[in-house]
């Protein structure tokens, strides 16, 4: 028999028994419903978790090796405590790493405090005050919206001037433009010469376009004597990310003079340890959370397994009719995985259609979107929900025996 | 020309701790265009036998061939096949499918074997026409009246060709008047050179017949032919 015509007549055989028994059909779906919604939104939500932090970190750089007294992500407290007695870096070992880098395309010292900083009778408060040189430019990858950045001059002393994160600019200045006007920044006032595009948030938390950035000079001279810095030191090629690591390493040691056999008392991070220990944490997160809501259905597929009995025990008698008359058994397995998976799919159908809205809320706090490929995975997994949980009453169906079938009432 | 030949066929069940010797080692032969009756009390295996010559059930022992082929060991598949190809049903209760019309009731048995939508449609057509209900192809069955849906079934029961018209009390759910209808059906299909086997209790039914099968005990009692003039 042609299977197209059997697939067919299993379509319209199913469809006519979902209209015949609406509300069971209807209750039945509402599992897989649930199932999906909560499915849904859990790869939604996790999606945007990784895409959110994924646009955070790409700010980092992938080809910028961070140097400083601590590691990004520490282990233990026992392990923080260890690195916090460690010597911080100073201005001089800055310079010597710079003069000893052939590998570095930029060394950016950075250093930084959170504070006030005023225009007029306006206030930004917690701001990133950030002093570092011009080569934080190519380090951090920042892009400029108007004006200049920092010049090299600038950065050795020179003229009090500073680059502001847009944010500041928007916090600051109402009608005035931003560029030439002087903003308080500690107790002195710097020129503003530019100003940052905007960058979004890391991690949703500390935003990166509240700050100020000034001459290290500068800093030096009126906030802080002697920083602890941290040097964002970027390489020229980035497939020799390893070999320039394991010098930059080398050349540490020396200017921080640590003896052989000595461990590092400094901290080389980079993006990929935070991208690591991320993927660990959202793995972890993800697979819970899937199988959490992968519960609900599976007991959504419970309840169609259940109704697909209960619908083959009242039709016993069409079965045995249908035999007598020359279905096989596929085509009776057939028909009832058909009429299963038409259940779950139109399930599915819907719970995408519940999903979408809750999708369109979600986005207001991560980059959610409903991907097609999650679209796609919903539909799979429901149909492949229905045919399982329908296999086995399909199964029973497709085995009955003629002769007892058409006896039954 | 020998359409069914049963060679000392047994059926035996197991009906909790007791075996039931449904039938016992029946040997009989039936002729193709043959009108049969199958008689017999209730528990006279008379079911069983009907069963087995329908290919619905397997003999536990014994050797069927219709129409030339050995079907005694044929598994559910095979089987389903030559009920398709060979065998039109007739049941005491109908057992036309509720929720579809009568066309696609007679439809079902070409869809099952493979016949192609078009001439699926014109064929299921042609048959209703036949038993008289060319104008009722679109009622489903609780629109029809019980001798129309009797007729709907003999429809389906023809619609493939098949060797055996196999009728189980064909008129035990009917008032006398539609009954007398499809047994005058039956006779202008025997007529038409269709082999025909009645299942019946009732001997007016079986007067219809030319020949006349007594069960009793899972054995054959009698075999007796009837002249055509005892048929009217």
């Amino acid at each position: 028999m042609n299977f197209f015509t059997e697939l067919r007549e299993g379509l319209s055989i199913s469809f006519a028994a979902i209209r015949a028994n609406k509300m069971r059909a209807a209750l039945t779906t509402l599992g897989i419903v649930i199932g999906i919604v909560t499915v849904t939104l859990m790869g939604t939500a996790i999606e945007g978790l990784n895409r959110s932090f994924m646009q955070s970190v790409s700010t980092l750089g992938a080809d910028v090796l961070y140097v400083s007294r601590q590691n990004w992500i520490t282990r233990s407290h026992a392990e923080w405590l260890l690195m916090m007695k460690r010597r911080p870096i100073s201005i001089d070992q800055y310079r010597a790493l710079e003069k000893q880098s052939p590998f570095a395309l930029a060394v950016a010292p950075t250093t930084e405090d959170g504070m006030s900083v005023k225009f007029k009778n306006r206030r930004s408060d917690s701001v990133d005050v950030i002093g570092t040189t011009e080569a934080y430019l190519l380090t951090s990858g920042v892009g400029l919206m108007e004006g200049r950045f920092l010049t090299a001059a600038e950065a050795e002393g020179g003229r009090p001037v500073c680059v502001i994160g847009s944010q500041v600019a928007t916090n600051l200045f109402i009608r005035e433009p931003a560029l030439g006007s002087r903003i308080t920044v500690g107790p002195r006032t710097f020129e503003v010469v530019g100003v940052l595009e905007t960058q979004g948030s890391m991690l949703g938390m500390n935003s990166l376009d509240n700050r100020v950035i000034i001459p290290l000079r500068q800093f030096t001279t009126w906030i802080w004597n002697n920083p602890d810095l941290d040097i964002a030191v970027k390489v020229k090629n980035v497939v020799e990310l390893e070999d320039a690591r394991e010098e930059l390493r080398h050349v540490m040691r020396r200017i921080r003079h640590v003896a052989p056999g000595e461990p590092d008392d400094f901290s080389i991070n980079q993006q990929d340890q935070f991208v690591e220990m991320f993927h660990r944490v959202a793995g972890t997160i993800g697979a819970i959370g899937l199988f959490i809501t992968g519960l609900s259905l599976f007991v959504g597929g419970i309840g169609i397994m259940n109704i697909m009995f209960v619908s083959v025990a009242e039709r016993t008698r069409e079965i045995g009719i249908r035999k007598a008359i020359g279905a096989k058994r596929r085509t009776i397995l057939l028909q009832f995985l058909i009429e299963a998976a038409s259940i779950c799919l139109l399930g599915g159908l819907i719970g995408l259609a519940v999903a979408w809205p809750v999708t369109l809320v979600i986005q207001k706090f991560l980059p959610a979107t409903m991907s097609f490929t999650i679209v796609g995975i919903a539909l799979l997994v429901s149909l492949v929900t229905g045919v399982l949980s329908g296999f086995f009453p399909a199964w029973r169906a497709a085995r009955m025996n003629p002769v007892d079938a058409l006896r039954a009432e | 020309m020998t359409l069914i030949r049963l060679e000392k066929i047994s059926r035996r069940y197991q009906m909790g701790t007791e075996l039931v010797h449904a039938l016992r080692e029946v040997s009989v032969e039936i002729q193709r265009g043959e009108y049969v009756a199958i008689m017999g009390p209730s528990g006279s295996g008379k079911s069983t036998l009907m069963n087995l010559v329908g290919c619905l059930d397997s003999p536990t022992s014994g050797r069927y061939e219709l129409n030339g082929t050995d079907v005694s060991q044929m598994d559910d598949n095979q089987l389903a096949e030559v009920r398709n190809r060979e065998i039109g049903f007739v049941f005491q209760t109908f057992n036309l499918l509720p929720r579809s019309n009568a066309l696609h009731n007679v439809e079902l048995p070409l869809i099952y074997g493979g016949m192609g939508g078009v001439e699926r449609r014109r064929t299921a057509l042609e048959a209703l026409a036949q038993v008289g209900l060319a104008d009722r192809v679109h009622h489903r069955p609780n629109e029809l009246s019980g001798g129309q849906r009797q007729r709907v079934a003999v429809a389906r029961a023809l619609v493939n060709n098949p060797s055996i018209l196999l009728a189980d009390e064909p008129t035990g759910n009917l008032d006398s008047k539609t009954g007398t209808e499809i047994m005058a059906l039956f006779e202008d299909l025997s007529r038409k050179g269709n082999t025909i086997i009645v299942v019946t209790h009732e001997e007016e039914i079986a007067r219809h017949a030319r020949r006349i099968l007594r069960i009793r005990d899972g054995l054959i009692a009698s075999d007796e032919l009837i002249g055509a003039a005892a048929a009217s």
